[in-house]
């Protein structure tokens, strides 16, 4: 078979604008070759280049005391403490996991472990933050089957605990699902690896599974590009994940880590080899010859395009000290994997790569990789922004049957129990988690200390759809605020960032605007980023794009893993605080969506002041062992906060909301920030609310915990078993 | 440990807790160091893709571990390791996919029942809160042996398992096995303390067995 003549045509089919394929022309000073053409297309891509978002991430507040690894690694590290360091990093899986749900998000975890795993680090922990179309429609039933099963299916067999994450139903992620996939991993702060390719004369070794056929132009052509009539021949794009092999290759690589001889160490993720090894080189300035005959092969004859840009999974790249490469094979061999000397590092700064003793790729690597375009792409706020923030409350019935409307959203898709989720998910390996899913944010100890780790991920769509700079700074307040409730100390953020296509203006303001969001929220509560992934082309032809989707994945510390808060009730008789103020703002609410099939109005004010003040209060009482629980108000306001507190404890609860502008559902359901409901022995009530003032929050003893029906003034009256009942059945009804 | 064997460290951390001096043997191992009782942990042995346990049964240090339980000295599967124990022979019976065909994680209650030679604080009819996680976790009876259950699950089987079995141990009454995770169970801040009752009772069984060896 011979390579398909290079013009202009395929360059377009690869993705390419015709000013790139000018570029490529200068840049080789001549025609590339085939593979030559599909390294330009993958690693020109959005997916990998970033080549529409660098210049606004810029912005973003990457700086802070803990941070020991910020963004450009394979994933962020900060300081935990003791000696240890925190890795993490969340990524997207979004096209694959609609076009083949089980597999798609299986990879997608795969990835993200090895990004864990690469820097030196033993993956402790997964979140997943997971958003479909409405519940009631078939096909999103059989993606949230599939994805759901294919997260558990790779971590539960991989060994890492899957603690929690988010699932959220809206119309606008029918067509184009999100996955997101979390990891968290701890590592010696002296044992940290990166991924260069570093040291002239130093052997490439590639390690793990053989290199098939399969994604083949995953990053380049399903991530970077919309979804339209052909998607569904895009399913061989999709790559097939083996969660026993990867779990494998996490024991050889930390124990091959351990010898000493290795440089550095990147794993085969989007565009595979190319991309591997381009980053590595271009990292560390150098070049690197690599002879593709020597790379283990699943199948017979291919060729170097497809060994070039194969994205099978559970496969390594790495640079070995030279005269040692014995040792770091050794390692590989008594864990039964593959493992092959590739190529070297070489001075010239250059990609060399023979086949069948043919030069089939000979490009600079500093061009390709580290020059790549950066576009400024035109920004528009749509036309009808301001009408969108107008809610008229006057205009809205006010709330008649307050118990009516706690059921009705206790049991919607988006508040509901999401216990069929993570019951299929192994939460306990590696006897590390002190709160399970189901809370706010998850807490686990870190192996051998007494500290433990606060994790979260969060973005409510509704939010950032009305407005995507107060929606993404909501997002980040969000998710500090469920794991201060932990008693954990904010410490950084990551960030995956799904958006529509970034060539249409609008999604681009979108985009602008919720970095700008971000940043600001960051800066606020001290808190920097670390790193992260972008999502474009989140869309449909012809059903527009998702909800503007900035994911924030938090990591928070307690020093004494042991003061961890819960967010369920504990005692019959202990008291109730409701922190914070509740404002008249019912704007993008789950009350106003569920009760009055309306998407209006502006979100909630963020006050970050505030915000901050009700955290470092939060973080203190823990300390103080003042809490017997801590759970936050956001989605669904105080009378969902204070149900959620007394179904998952089995106590009922008593309770007077002050009255907020004469109406009852903005006493209840207003999701108003900087708020929090807190229990406590009565004994310490008045320590508590002393300690409120003194933090400058506001803080009200709202009422007691005990008996058998949830009862909140104003007009909520129902009992336990009526609510608990359902919030627990919509997931199993709906999803079998 | 097994290729694969995800809950290796968290046994031997449990152990270890119970006071044991835990040593992990790896699969190709054809040896077993001087030991007074083998704990087999769960996780996915060779990935389960053929069917869970069934590729275990067959590497070296398995023959190395029928050899142990025929000396009669304390032999403990959990989870996969339960399966292991099963697909060879060790002890009755098999397990299949969960009746709703969905790995589960929950806590579950069980009750002991037989308890063969492992003593101590695991009295027949005490409860034990210890949590499950498993996809194929149904035990299945042979048709021509009645198991000896060791311990049933209270208020139902969460995964269909025939007469609500969670766990049985060998007619000489030194191999047990159980689906729920005791290792699981051993710390305060983590939950339920019950797993110790187990793994203390398999320890003083190791220990009884060691001194009548002398």
């Amino acid at each position: 078979m011979s390579d398909p003549v290079v013009d202009l045509e395929l360059a377009r089919a690869h993705g390419l604008s015709e000013r790139e394929a000018a570029l490529v022309i200068e840049i080789l000073g001549r025609t590339p070759t085939y593979p030559e053409l599909g390294i330009f297309s993958v690693m020109w891509s959005e997916h990998c280049s970033y080549k529409s978002s660098k210049k606004l991430l810029r912005t973003l507040p990457t700086q802070g005391a803990c941070v020991v690894q910020g963004p450009g690694e394979n994933a962020g590290v900060i300081d935990i403490g003791d000696g240890n360091v925190c890795v993490f990093k969340i990524e997207s899986h979004n096209h694959p996991s609609y076009v083949e749900p089980h597999a798609g998000a299986a990879t997608g975890v795969g990835g993200i472990l090895r990004d864990i795993f690469t820097m030196g680090a033993r993956p402790l922990a997964s979140l997943d933050s997971l958003r479909f179309g409405p519940l009631d429609d078939p096909q999103q039933r059989y993606l949230v089957r599939g994805v759901v099963a294919g997260v558990g299916d790779y971590g539960n067999c991989f060994g890492c605990a899957t603690v929690g994450g988010e699932v959220t139903f809206h119309p606008r992620y029918r067509k184009n699902i999100l996955v997101n996939a979390m990891n968290v991993g701890i590592a010696r702060a002296d044992a940290i690896f990166l991924a260069k390719a570093a040291g002239i004369g130093n052997p490439v070794i590639y390690v793990g599974s053989k290199t098939g056929r399969d994604g083949i132009h995953g990053a380049s052509l399903l991530a970077s590009s919309e979804f339209d009539e052909h998607t569904e021949e895009m399913r061989p794009t999709v790559q097939l994940g083996d969660p026993f092999t990867e779990k494998l290759l996490l024991e050889a690589c930390l124990e091959a880590m351990k010898t000493g001889a290795i440089v550095g160490i990147q794993d085969m993720g989007a565009a595979g080899l190319t991309c591997s090894s381009f980053e590595m080189a271009s990292r560390s300035g150098t070049g690197i010859e690599m002879d593709l005959d020597r790379v283990p092969q699943r199948e017979a004859n291919m060729t170097p395009y497809e060994l070039l840009l194969s994205e099978s999974q559970e496969r390594m790249l790495l640079v070995a000290e030279a005269g040692r490469e014995r040792e770091v094979l050794d390692v590989f061999a008594k864990w039964d994997l593959d493992a092959a000397i590739v190529g070297r590092v070489t001075a010239d700064g250059k990609m060399r790569v023979r086949w069948h003793g043919e030069l089939v790729v000979d490009i600079p690597v500093d061009p390709v990789a580290a020059s790549s375009p950066v576009y400024e792409r035109p920004q528009a706020r749509p036309a009808d922004f301001e009408a969108r923030q107008q809610l008229d409350l006057a205009s809205l019935p006010a709330e008649r049957d307050p118990s009516g409307a706690l059921l009705l959203l206790l049991g919607s898709p988006n508040l509901c129990s999401r216990e069929w989720v993570y019951r299929q998910y192994d939460q306990l390996v590696q006897s590390s988690t002190v709160l399970r899913p189901g809370g706010d944010a998850a807490v686990v100890r870190v192996p051998e200390t007494e500290r433990g780790l606060a994790l979260k991920t969060d973005c409510n769509p509704r939010y950032t759809a009305q407005n995507p700079y107060l929606g993404a700074m909501h997002a980040v307040a969000e998710a500090a605020r469920n794991v201060a409730v932990t008693g954990a100390r904010p410490l950084a953020v990551t960030n995956c960032l799904n958006f529509g296509s970034p060539e249409r203006p609008e999604c681009m303001w979108e985009f602008a605007e919720a970095v700008r969001g971000m940043g600001d929220a960051c800066r606020a509560l001290g808190v920097p980023i670390t790193g992260g992934n972008v999502s474009f082309y989140n869309e449909t032809a012809g059903e527009g794009a998702i909800p503007p989707t900035p994911t924030i994945g938090m990591v928070g510390l307690l020093d004494d893993v042991a003061r961890a808060v819960p967010a369920a009730f504990r005692a019959a008789g202990d008291a109730v605080i409701l922190l914070g103020e509740t404002r008249p703002e019912l704007g993008a609410t789950e009350y106003l969506a569920v009760r009055h099939g309306l998407e209006l109005g502006a979100p909630p004010a963020l006050d970050l002041l505030a915000e901050k003040r009700l955290q470092e209060l939060l973080v203190e009482a823990a300390t103080r062992g003042l809490l017997r629980s801590a759970h936050d108000c956001s989605e669904g306001g105080a009378a969902i906060a204070l149900a959620e507190c007394a179904i998952r404890s089995g106590l009922g609860v008593e309770a007077t909301l002050r009255d907020v502008g004469g109406r009852p559902e903005l006493a209840l359901f207003a999701e108003s920030c900087a708020r929090a409901i807190v229990s406590c022995a009565p004994a310490q009530a008045d320590a508590l609310l002393a300690l409120a003032r003194a933090h400058g929050v506001p803080a009200a003893r709202i009422g007691v915990t005990g008996g058998g029906r949830i009862r909140i003034a104003p007009g909520v009256d129902v009992s336990l078993r009526e609510a608990h009942d359902t919030w627990a059945r919509t997931l199993p009804e709906a999803l079998g | 440990m097994f290729p694969g064997s995800n809950d290796d460290r968290d046994l031997a951390r449990g152990f270890a807790l119970c006071g044991a001096q835990v040593e992990l043997v790896w699969h190709k191992d054809t040896r077993l160091p001087e030991l007074d009782g083998v704990g087999i942990p769960g996780g996915f042995s060779y990935g389960d893709y053929l069917r869970c346990g069934a590729m275990a049964r067959f590497s070296p240090v398995m023959r190395s571990v029928v050899a142990l339980a025929a000396s009669g000295r304390p032999v403990l599967g959990v989870c996969n390791g339960f399966q292991i124990l099963c697909e060879s022979g060790l002890l009755p019976g098999a397990l299949v996919r969960n009746r709703d065909l969905k790995f589960i994680c929950l806590d579950t209650r069980v009750a002991v029942e037989e308890r063969g030679i492992f003593g101590g604080e695991l009295e027949s009819g005490r409860e034990l809160a210890i949590p499950v996680k498993h996809g194929e976790g149904a035990y299945v009876p042979d048709a021509e042996r009645k198991p000896r259950v060791a311990f049933r699950y209270v208020g139902g089987s969460p995964n269909g398992s025939t007469d609500d079995i969670a766990g049985v141990v060998s007619d000489a009454g030194n191999v047990i096995g159980l689906m729920p995770h005791p290792e699981h169970a051993v710390d305060p801040l983590l939950g339920s303390t019950d797993g110790g009752v187990l793994l203390r009772a398999f320890l003083a069984a190791a220990v009884a067995r060691r001194e009548a060896e002398r």
